[in-house]
C-alpha cells in the first residue's frame, strides 16, 4: 500500500539540487472533503446502531416490527419513502452522467428531480412521524420508538444538509455562469446522495428488524 | 498533473480591505488563528480563575462564604470541560493548526476558507452558550467534566436544569465547529501541499496536527451523540441512559436505561480527546527542540510512524476509565494491555527528544526551557499512568487526588508547556517582534517549579485516599490531619502560579508594541514558515510565487555547510553529499 511505502521514505537522504517533485495529484479537495464527511456521518450513525444494541437487551426495549400491533410490521410506508429516495439518488446521477456531456437541459431537470423527491422524502418521513404519534408510539414511550425518531431525525437533517450544498452548488453555478464547471461538484453531491441512501437503507434494515433479529445482531456484537 | 494550489487560482485571492473583513468576518487562516487563540485563552483565564477558587477552598476551608458546596462542584465542571475542550482543543487545533498548517505545507490559505471562518464563528457561539450558563438560574452544571448521568440531569446535582442544558448544546456546537475546522485541516494537508512538499518531508508539527484532527473528526461524534441522547432524556424523557429511579421519594417516568453506555460513548470521545491534545504538543514540542538544540530531530521517521500508532490504538483503550464501573475480567485485562502498549510508540518519542538533546548545541531561550520542562512533566504524568492502567492498581486509586495529579500531569500541564514554548517560539512569525526574554524566564521558572510544588504532593494525597471532587474532607478517620497543610501549601503555590501567568499576559500584550524587532527567521530555522517574503506573513502568505521545497525541514548542523541550519527552499549546497550517494560511491 502506498501509505506504507510513503511512511518508509528517509526524507533526511534526498535533498535535491533543481527541480522539484511536484506532488502529482488531481487537485480536488472537495472530493476528499467530502470522503471525510462520509467517514465522519458513518461514525456517527454506527455509534447510534451500537447505542441501539446495546439498548435493545434491557427488558424494557420493545422492537418495532415482529408483532401485528407494532407499527413496522407493515412496512409499506416504509418501502415507499425508500423508493422516493432511490428516485432522489438515481436523479442525481443522471444529472451528473448529463452534466459531464454538458447538456444543461437535462442536468437542470436531474438536479430539479433529485431535489424534489429529496424533499418529498423528508416530507413523507415527517408524515411517518405524524402517523406513528397518531397510533400512540411517542418519543418517550419506549427506546425503540426514542431511537426510531432520533436516527430518522438525524439522518433528516444530514439530508437537509446535503440539500443546503447542492443549493449553494447551483448558485454558484447560476452566478458564475459557468456551466461547464458544474460536472465535479454535482458527481460530490452525488456521492453523498448515494451514501445517505445507503444510511437510510441500513437504518430501515435495523428499525424493522424482530426482536429475534436485533438479538442476534447485539449478541454478535458481545451484548 | 502539476499540482496547483488553491489560492494560485487567482479568484480565490481576494484581499480584504474594510477592517470588518480584515479582522472579524476573516477567510485569512492566520486571523482566524488568533481568533480562535485568543477566544481560547479568554476562555482558559477564566477556567485558570476556577481553579483558585477551588483552591482557596481546599487550602482553607470554612473561610471563604461564596464557595458553597453546590458552586465547589461548578468550578470543577466548568474547570475541567473548559481546559480540556475550549481552551485546549480549540488552542491547538484551532490556533495552531490553523496557522501551522498552510505556512508549513507551503499554501496561501485552507482549501476552504469559508468553511475556515464559519469554524470559528461556531466556535464563538458555543463559547458565549458555555459562558452564559453562569448567568442562568441555578446557574452552571456540576456533573463533573465527565457529565456522567443520571447524576448530571437530577435534581439535587447543581445546574440540573439549564446548567446541563447549555453544556451539552454548547458541546454540540463546538462538535459542529470542529468538524468544519478538521475538514479544512485534513483536506490542506492532503491538497495543498507545494511542489517538493512531500509527507514525509513534512514537520512534525503537521505530521502531529494532520493525525490529530483525524482522531477528533472519528471522536468527535460520540460526544455528539452522547450529548443528543442525554439532551433527549433531560428535555422529552426519553430513557437512553436514565434506569428506572427514585429521587426524592418520587418515582421518575424514567424505565431502565443505562448510565454505563453514556460511560462508554463518553470515553470513546474522552480517551482520543487526551490525544487530540497531546499529538499537537508533541510534534510542535519535537519542532521547538530540533531548532534550539540545532540538531535533527531523532528518529523523525520513528516519530512519525508513533504518531500514527499512537493515534489507530488510542480507539481501543477508553475503557480503562472505566474499571470502576464493573466489568468482565477479560475486558479489564484487554483494556490494561492496550494501554500498556500504547506507552511504548509514546516512550520512544520522549526517547527520541532526549536523544535530539544529547550532543546537541542546546541554547536555553525561553521556548527551549518549556520543551524541557515538558519531558519532565510529561514523563512523570505518563509513569503514573502506568500505574492507574493496571485494574487492580487503579481500583483503589480512582477517583482520589492521585487521579487527580495523573491527568494534570500528563494533559493539563503537558500541554500547556508546549502551548508556552510554541507561544514564545512563534509569536516573532506572528507578530514581528520577539517576548521579553526575562519575563519569559521568570514565567517559565515559577510555572515549572510551580507545577511540581502544586501536583507532586497530590499523589501522597491520593495514596492517603483523599476523594476528589470534594468540597471538604469532614471528618474523614483515615486521612492525617496534616494533610490540610499539605492542601494549604498547594493552594499557595497554585495561587503563585497563577499570578505568574499574568507576567505572560503582560508580556504578550506588552511586547506587541514594545517588543524587539524579530527581523526574518530570528531562530534561523529551516522549515517554511520561516520562509515568507514578509514576517509577518501578508495575506496570501507567499507573495506571488509559491516557495519550492528541495529537503526535509530538519537540516540542522551538516557537515560541511556553511550555515548550521539549511531552509527547506534551498536547493542542493556545493559540497553537501547526500548519504544515498555517498553509500554509492563507497
Ligand atoms: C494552575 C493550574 C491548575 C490548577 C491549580 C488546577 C486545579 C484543579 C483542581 C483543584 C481541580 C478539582 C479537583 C477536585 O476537587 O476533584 C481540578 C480538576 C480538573 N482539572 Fe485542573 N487545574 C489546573 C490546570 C488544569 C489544566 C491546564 C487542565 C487541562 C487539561 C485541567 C483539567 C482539569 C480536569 C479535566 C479536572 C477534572 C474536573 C472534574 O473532576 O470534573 N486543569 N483542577
Ligand atoms: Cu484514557
Amino acid at each position: 500500500m502506498s501509505l506504507f511505502k510513503t511512511l518508509q521514505e528517509k526524507p533526511w537522504e534526498t535533498p535535491e539540487a533543481a527541480g522539484s517533485i511536484a506532488i502529482a495529484q488531481d487537485f480536488d479537495p472537495a472530493k476528499i472533503a467530502v470522503r471525510f464527511i462520509m467517514a465522519v456521518v458513518g461514525v456517527l450513525f454506527f455509534l447510534f446502531i451500537i447505542t441501539f444494541l446495546a439498548r435493545s437487551q434491557y427488558p424494557d426495549f420493545e422492537a418495532l416490527a415482529g408483532q401485528p400491533w407494532q407499527p413496522f410490521s407493515d412496512a409499506s410506508r416504509l418501502w415507499i419513502n425508500t423508493f422516493i429516495l432511490v428516485f432522489a439518488s438515481l436523479f442525481i446521477q443522471f444529472g451528473v452522467r448529463k452534466a459531464k456531456e454538458q447538456r444543461q437541459d437535462a442536468v437542470v431537470i436531474g438536479v430539479s428531480l433529485a431535489a424534489f423527491f429529496s424533499v418529498l422524502f423528508l416530507v413523507a418521513q415527517l408524515d411517518l412521524w405524524r402517523g406513528m404519534l397518531a397510533m400512540g408510539f411517542y418519543v418517550n414511550t419506549n427506546p425503540a420508538n426514542s431511537y426510531f425518531y432520533a436516527l430518522t431525525g438525524i439522518h433528516g437533517l444530514h439530508l437537509l444538509g446535503g440539500l443546503i450544498v447542492l443549493a449553494n452548488v447551483v448558485f454558484r453555478v447560476w452566478y458564475d455562469d459557468k456551466f461547464s464547471s458544474i460536472s465535479r461538484p454535482l458527481q460530490h453531491c452525488a456521492t453523498y446522495w448515494h451514501f445517505m441512501l445507503g444510511i437510510w437503507v441500513v437504518l430501515f434494515a435495523l428499525l424493522t428488524s424482530e426482536s429475534e433479529t436485533i438479538n442476534t445482531l447485539a449478541g454478535l456484537c458481545g451484548f | 498533473m502539476q499540482h496547483v494550489a488553491i489560492a494560485d487560482q487567482v479568484d480565490e485571492l481576494h484581499d480584504p480591505t474594510s477592517f470588518i473583513t480584515k479582522y472579524i468576518w476573516s477567510q485569512d487562516h492566520k486571523v482566524i488563528a488568533i481568533q480562535y487563540g485568543s477566544t481560547a485563552i479568554f476562555v482558559g483565564l477564566i477556567a485558570l480563575a476556577l481553579s483558585g477558587l477551588m483552591r482557596l477552598q481546599l487550602g482553607f476551608p470554612d473561610t471563604f462564604d461564596f464557595i458553597d458546596p453546590s458552586s465547589y462542584l461548578q468550578f470543577v465542571t466548568m474547570h475541567g470541560m473548559i481546559m480540556v475542550v475550549y481552551l485546549l482543543t480549540a488552542l491547538l487545533l484551532g490556533g495552531f493548526g490553523n496557522y501551522m498548517i498552510p505556512l508549513m505545507c507551503g499554501a496561501r490559505d485552507m482549501v476552504f476558507p469559508y468553511l475556515n471562518m464559519l469554524s470559528f464563528w461556531f466556535y464563538f457561539v458555543s463559547v458565549l452558550i458555555l459562558l452564559a450558563s453562569f448567568f442562568v438560574p441555578g446557574g452552571p452544571t456540576g456533573a463533573g467534566w465527565t457529565l456522567y448521568p443520571p447524576q448530571a440531569i437530577l435534581n439535587g446535582t447543581p445546574g440540573y436544569d439549564w446548567g446541563i442544558i447549555l453544556m451539552l448544546v454548547s458541546l454540540a456546537v463546538f462538535v459542529i465547529a470542529f468538524t468544519m475546522g478538521g475538514l479544512n485541516y485534513v483536506t490542506t494537508v492532503l491538497q495543498a501541499r507545494t511542489s517538493g512538499m512531500t509527507l514525509m518531508r513534512m514537520p512534525l508539527t503537521v505530521w502531529a496536527i494532520f493525525v490529530a484532527t483525524i482522531l477528533g473528526l472519528l471522536a468527535f461524534p460520540a460526544l455528539l451523540v452522547s450529548a443528543i441522547m442525554m439532551l433527549l432524556d433531560k428535555l422529552i424523557g426519553t430513557s437512553f441512559f436514565m434506569p428506572a429511579l427514585v429521587s426524592l421519594g418520587e418515582n421518575l417516568d424514567y424505565t431502565g436505561g443505562s448510565p454505563v453506555l453514556f460511560q462508554h460513548l463518553f470515553w470513546f470521545f474522552g480517551h482520543p480527546e487526551v490525544y487530540i491534545v497531546a499529538l499537537p504538543a508533541f510534534g510542535m514540542v519535537s519542532d521547538v527542540i530540533s531548532v534550539h538544540a540545532r540538531k535533527n530531530i531523532f528518529g523523525y521517521r520513528m516519530m512519525v510512524w508513533a504518531i500514527v500508532a499512537i493515534g489507530a490504538l488510542s480507539f481501543v483503550v477508553w475503557a480503562h476509565h472505566m474499571y470502576v464501573s464493573v466489568m468482565h475480567p477479560a475486558f479489564g485485562f484487554f483494556f490494561a494491555t492496550t494501554t500498556l502498549i500504547i506507552a511504548v510508540p509514546t516512550a520512544i518519542k520522549v526517547y527520541n527528544w532526549v536523544l535530539t538533546l544529547w550532543k546537541g548545541n542546546i541554547h536555553l531561550t525561553v521556548p527551549m526551557l518549556f520543551a524541557i520542562g515538558f519531558i519532565f512533566t510529561f514523563t512523570h504524568g505518563g509513569l503514573t499512568g502506568l500505574f492507574l492502567g493496571n485494574v487492580t492498581i487503579d481500583l483503589p486509586l480512582s477517583d482520589t487526588y492521585f487521579v487527580v495529579a495523573h491527568f494534570h500531569m500528563v494533559m493539563g500541564v503537558s500541554p500547556v508547556m508546549v502551548l508556552f514554548a510554541a507561544i514564545y517560539h512563534w509569536y516573532p512569525l506572528m507578530t514581528g517582534r520577539m517576548l521579553d526574554e526575562g519575563l519569559g524566564k521568570l514565567h517559565f521558572w515559577v510555572t515549572f517549579l510551580g507545577t511540581y510544588a502544586i501536583y507532586l504532593p497530590m499523589h501522597y494525597l491520593g495514596f492517603l485516599g483523599v476523594p476528589r471532587r470534594y468540597f471538604a474532607m469532614g471528618t474523614t478517620d483515615f486521612i492525617p490531619a496534616s494533610a490540610q497543610d499539605l492542601n494549604a501549601s498547594i493552594t499557595i503555590a497554585a495561587l503563585i502560579v497563577g499570578a505568574a501567568q499574568m507576567i505572560f499576559i503582560y508580556n504578550v500584550i506588552v511586547s506587541l508594541r514594545h517588543g524587539k524587532k524579530a527581523g526574518k527567521n530570528p531562530w534561523r530555522a529551516t522549515s517554511l514558515e520561516w520562509q515568507t517574503p514578509d514576517v509577518p506573513p501578508h495575506h496570501g502568505n507567499w507573495g506571488p510565487e509559491l516557495p519550492k521545497v528541495y529537503r526535509w525541514a530538519y537540516d540542522y548542523s551538516v557537515p560541511g555547510a556553511k550555515d548550521d541550519f539549511i531552509p527547506q527552499t534551498q536547493p542542493v549546497l556545493e559540497g553537501e553529499q547526500s548519504e544515498e550517494a555517498e553509500a554509492m560511491r563507497k
